[in-house]
């Protein structure tokens, strides 16, 4: 279970201040482009320090402003699929995929590697430089490379956003597969309410840096009504 | 026809290996100082950063003063050096290879350090999520990224140290065989009646090592960006 209570002041206009708990497999923060959700997910990854707060991770304190805890990074166990992928352009594929556990020092696993490998259907690829991939392709490789470090949690950044209409609708099955067969929760965030009602079982809205309501992917119904209005 | 005095190929090959020592040698605080410099964020920075930068604005001569008074035999650094660790500076080639790093640090720093900051620091973030603390993130994304700016900023070093003249010359003078290097055996056959022809040979031998350095540093750079880009 993810409890996250923070603040953080971003700029001059922009404050954030954003407490959510979620348990269940597949939570999407939902809101418009500048509503901070980036922002939250990178303060739960330790890219970003919060000024005030606290993330706890299944029972694990990540950060903790009051008793000076600040885990790094590199030892939270948090996989993240950035939404240009930011694969290492230097690497092949299945350099990029053995990275994490690379980076931990476990020994190879070529059944959970061949797992993943099949789950998203990145075989034909591994390979092949990530300047070679189309961008469908390259956020494939990407979730792939999340997966295999085993991480805790999954965050997922609009890993959608940059792909055109057709290629969203190519990987959308991946991302549900990825949701009922890996035991990984996984937190999404996107604008896009179609894919979030596709994907999350929860819904957590942020507005302003605010969460404006919680709750089943129904919410979304009135919210996306409310936004046209 | 192009005849060359036993001397004279010393020189070349003198100035050769002081300048191949001298870049290799100064190839790890260039990266360490450039890595620094390029990401690091501590008091004292800029004053670091014109201290790395000063062999290129101070003349020559005043460095390889410094170095004089600094690491001569008779100063208390160069005796402690030549006493207890055997390393002697003064009137040795290994001299003229200090003298050559230290002015063509400035060169090399700065083409690594444009290099490192020109990459990705996104990438550097995401090697820390997937479990790499900053030195392998330094080491197996950084380092590799800036390969075509190390390679530039070697070759940088290299064509420096190959023409340093007035550091060198004041600090370890002038002795064939062991301090005279291709610009110093120039400038002392044009001093002799008669050694213009043979100071006219060095020169287009100096041309030539040049030449060949830049295309293959060229080469190599290609080289890297393509392998790094997987084309």
């Amino acid at each position: 279970m993810l409890v996250v209570q923070v603040e953080k002041r971003l700029g001059e206009f922009f404050s954030l201040k954003v407490s959510l708990t979620s348990e269940s497999r597949a939570t999407a923060l939902f809101g418009a482009s500048g509503a901070g959700k980036t922002s939250v997910i990178n303060m739960i990854a330790g890219l970003l320090k919060p000024d005030h707060g606290r993330i706890e991770l299944d029972g694990e304190v990540l950060f903790d402003d009051l008793r000076y805890v600040d885990v790094p990074t590199s030892q939270r166990r948090i996989g993240y699929v950035f939404q240009e992928g930011r694969l290492f352009p230097h690497f092949s594929v299945r350099r990029n995929l053995d990275y994490g556990r690379w980076m931990s020092g476990h020994a190879p696993d070529s059944a959970a590697f061949n797992h993943v490998v099949e789950l998203l259907d990145i075989g034909h690829l591994l390979d092949r430089r990530p300047g070679k991939l189309s961008g469908g392709e390259r956020q494939r490789v990407a979730v792939g490379r999340a997966l295999l470090m085993r991480p805790r949690l999954l965050l997922l950044d609009e890993p959608l956003a940059s792909l055109d209409a057709g290629r969203k609708r190519d990987i959308l099955p991946y991302l549900e597969r990825l949701r009922d067969n890996a035991q990984v929760p996984m937190i999404y965030v996107s604008h896009n309410a179609a894919e979030v009602k596709r994907i999350a079982s929860r819904v957590v809205c942020l507005e302003a840096g605010r969460v404006r309501i919680a709750g089943g992917p129904e919410l979304l119904d009135a919210a996306q009504a409310d936004m046209l209005a | 026809m192009f005849e060359l005095s036993p001397q004279d190929w010393t020189a070349v090959a003198l100035s050769l290996r002081v300048a191949a020592v001298s870049t290799l040698f100064a190839l790890p605080f260039g990266i360490a100082i450039a890595a620094l410099l390029a990401r690091g964020s501590f008091w004292g920075k800029s004053l670091l950063d014109a201290v790395v930068h000063m062999p290129l604005v101070l003349p020559p001569v005043a460095t390889g003063y410094l170095l004089l008074i600094s690491l001569g035999r008779k100063a208390p650094l160069g005796a402690f050096l030549a006493d207890y660790c055997g390393i002697v500076f003064s009137f040795r080639w290994t001299g003229a290879a200090l003298a050559c790093g230290i002015m063509a640090f400035p060169l090399m720093v700065r083409a690594i350090r444009l290099s490192i900051e020109a990459i990705d620091r996104r990438l550097e973030d995401a090697a820390a999520t997937l479990g790499a603390n900053s030195g392998w993130t330094f080491v197996t994304v950084t380092l590799p990224l800036a390969l075509p700016g190390i390679i530039a900023g070697m070759m940088l070093a290299f064509a420096r140290a190959l023409g340093e003249f007035g550091a060198t010359i004041t600090f370890v003078s002038n002795i064939p065989g062991e301090t005279q290097t291709i610009s110093a055996a120039i400038y002392t056959l044009i001093q002799v009646p008669g050694g213009d022809s043979d100071a006219l040979k060095l020169v287009i031998i100096s041309i030539v090592i040049c030449f060949a350095a830049l295309l293959a540093s060229e080469w190599l750079a290609r080289r890297a960006t393509a392998r790094l880009h997987g084309v």
